[in-house]
């Protein structure tokens, strides 16, 4: 049995009357990469300031790397690397200076902080920047000096709050590569609210919403909560007219129409396979398949029924569940059906 | 478990050079010595004798709003931007952070009085200056600067404003260092006045100002900035459970 990380048990943090987070209960194994997924304020942020020890529970506790959140928080602390939403760092000071800094309040000095510092630049690629001053960097070399400094002391353990949240698309790119490469070595936290994101970078998945765990399992499995919603077919020649109609008349399939690319898109009903029965069809119209592709389910819509489960909304109806204070920006598309 | 004063000393030194990378250090020091000089030099040559101890008693004022403006953003600044989170993510205590914090700014006073060195090398060039006061003057000086960026660490942990924390620190030591010791002379005499008198810095400040190192003088200094910074600890601890 693999050893667990993060063992959580009812954590729940009330402010004032809401509930930011709700018996929250989940248990986190060596080498798991596990992405919190949730719209914002939906306690991801909580979660992770819980286990970090920023705030405490209002009720349940933590154990993090066999450390106690309540009675060992030093423990807990020096068993994480963590990395904060919108990665807060001092601007005033250099990179080199900020990693010896962060290298320093983890215990770190002479040779071995260097040799430390020098592993951590090539990791995270900051060579190029590592005399420049933290404000004059990018959005991404500023999330690559907060990894580097969640990273310095090789932590068992990294909780990473949003870590691709602001960045373009290529500094996406390079932060997700180096978490995964990161993650092949290490137990990773990381919250996002795309889930795309998951797919691509988690071995683990748990949906959070309105401050409850709605959904714990693989991504795939996230992934496939959903039917496939039918297939596109190309044919060779334009014989769109024809073949609407033939596809139309396979049973399951429930619509038909022609795409601006000349490609036909087959609906069906509770995720049919009609591979077999679109080919039969197909031949017998003597139209000629060039590209049968499967239309996977929409992820937007799969974040939409995770987190606004009416299951979940009576529960929030009951005991006014609502947003939590610290996860509210909303600068950050959602665009989860990429 | 035992402080650990590595992790102070490592959070002193990043402020201390914080306060160097910014404007704030220069701003502060240029600031003290552009108002103390006209104000100290235009009535020592009326005095007609050397001493610097109308040195000190302008000190005090003008360090109750010189050192607010170095303390305000030490854990206000920090709650703003995030640090804080990421700082009390590292293995190191709340009184580390603070005590840490409050130890720069120390360095920062220390600076400053170094820099006002000058007026009692100054006035020994014109008189005979007794250098016994001015040796316990700045340490007096020094007790009440101290004490004043104590309360100043306070006013910042409870507020992620800097202008909050200013404003409420300033206050507070204007009040004690200047205040309290002006309306002094218009109260009548009685138990209000007699704790009036014990508060006021300027009282606590007069006798090492003239050579005399009273234990109670020091004693009231130090306790002022330990109550201080242990609000500054438990508001900082606080945010734990709000």
């Amino acid at each position: 049995m693999s050893e667990v990380m993060i063992e959580a048990q009812g954590l729940t943090k009330r402010y004032g009357p809401q509930r930011a987070l709700d018996s929250a209960s989940f248990n986190v194994s060596r080498g798991e990469i596990v992405g919190f997924l949730g719209p914002n304020g939906a306690g991801k942020s909580t979660t992770m300031k819980i286990l970090t020890c920023f705030i405490a529970p209002t009720e349940g506790t933590a154990k993090v790397n066999g450390c106690d959140i309540w009675t060992d928080p030093l423990g807990v602390r020096t068993a994480i690397g963590y990395l904060p939403e919108s990665t807060p760092l001092y601007p005033d000071m250099l990179v080199a200076e900020y990693l010896e800094f962060a290298g320093q309040m983890r215990g770190l000095f002479g040779p071995t902080l260097q040799k430390r510092i020098k592993r951590v630049v090539d990791e995270t690629q900051l060579g190029s920047v590592y005399a420049k001053e933290i404000r004059q960097l990018s959005k991404g070399f500023k999330q690559r000096v907060g990894l580097a400094q969640a990273l310095i002391h090789e932590p068992p353990i990294l909780i990473l709050d949003e870590p691709l949240s602001g960045l373009d698309p290529n500094q996406m790119t390079d932060i997700r590569d180096l978490i995964r490469e990161i993650g092949k070595s290490r137990t990773i936290i990381f919250s996002t609210h795309n889930l795309a994101e998951i797919q691509i970078s988690c071995t683990r998945a748990i949906c959070i919403s309105n401050g409850k765990l709605v959904f714990d399992a693989t991504p795939d499995e996230l992934a496939n909560r959903k039917p496939l919603r039918g297939y596109t077919v190309k044919l060779a020649g334009a014989t769109y007219g024809k073949a609407e109609q033939t596809f139309a008349n396979i049973p399951g399939v429930t619509q038909v129409r022609s795409l601006d690319d000349g490609t036909i898109e087959l609906l069906v009903s509770n995720g049919s396979d009609v591979r077999l029965a679109i080919a039969n069809a197909a031949a017998a119209a003597n139209l000629t398949i060039i590209e049968l592709a499967v239309l996977k389910p929409n992820l937007y819509e799969i974040f939409r029924e995770l987190t606004t489960d009416p299951s979940v909304a009576e529960v929030r109806a009951s005991s006014t569940v609502s947003d939590d204070e610290d996860d509210d920006d909303d600068d950050d598309d959602d665009d989860e059906d990429e | 478990m035992p402080m650990n004063f590595q992790n102070t000393w490592t959070i002193a030194s990043r402020q201390f050079r914080g306060y160097f990378n910014g404007p704030v250090a220069y701003i502060v020091v240029c600031l003290v010595l552009a108002i103390l000089g006209p104000i100290f030099w235009e009535p020592f040559f009326l005095m007609g004798h050397a001493s610097i101890r109308q040195m000190f008693s302008f000190l005090g004022p003008l360090l109750a709003f010189a050192l607010p403006a170095v303390s305000m953003g030490l854990i206000a600044e920090e709650r703003r931007s995030g640090t804080l989170e990421l700082l009390l993510a590292m293995p190191v205590r709340e009184a580390e952070v603070i005590l840490g914090k409050y130890l720069a700014a120390l360095g920062l006073l220390a600076v400053l009085l170094a820099c006002t060195i000058f007026y009692p090398i100054s006035v020994a060039q014109l008189g005979n200056l007794d250098w016994g006061p001015v040796f316990t003057g700045y340490i007096g000086i020094f007790l009440e600067g101290a004490a004043l960026l104590a309360i100043g660490i306070a006013a910042s942990s409870f507020t992620e404003n800097q202008l909050i924390a200013f404003f409420v620190s300033a206050s507070i030591c204007f009040a004690l260092s200047f205040l309290i010791g002006w309306f002094l002379p218009f109260m009548p005499t009685g138990a209000m006045t007699n704790i009036a008198e014990w508060l006021s810095f300027e009282h606590h400040l007069e006798g090492m100002t003239r050579g005399v190192v009273d234990t109670r003088d020091v004693i009231y200094f130090l306790s002022v900035s330990t109550l201080a910074l242990m609000l500054a600890f438990r508001a900082l601890e606080s945010r734990r459970w709000s």
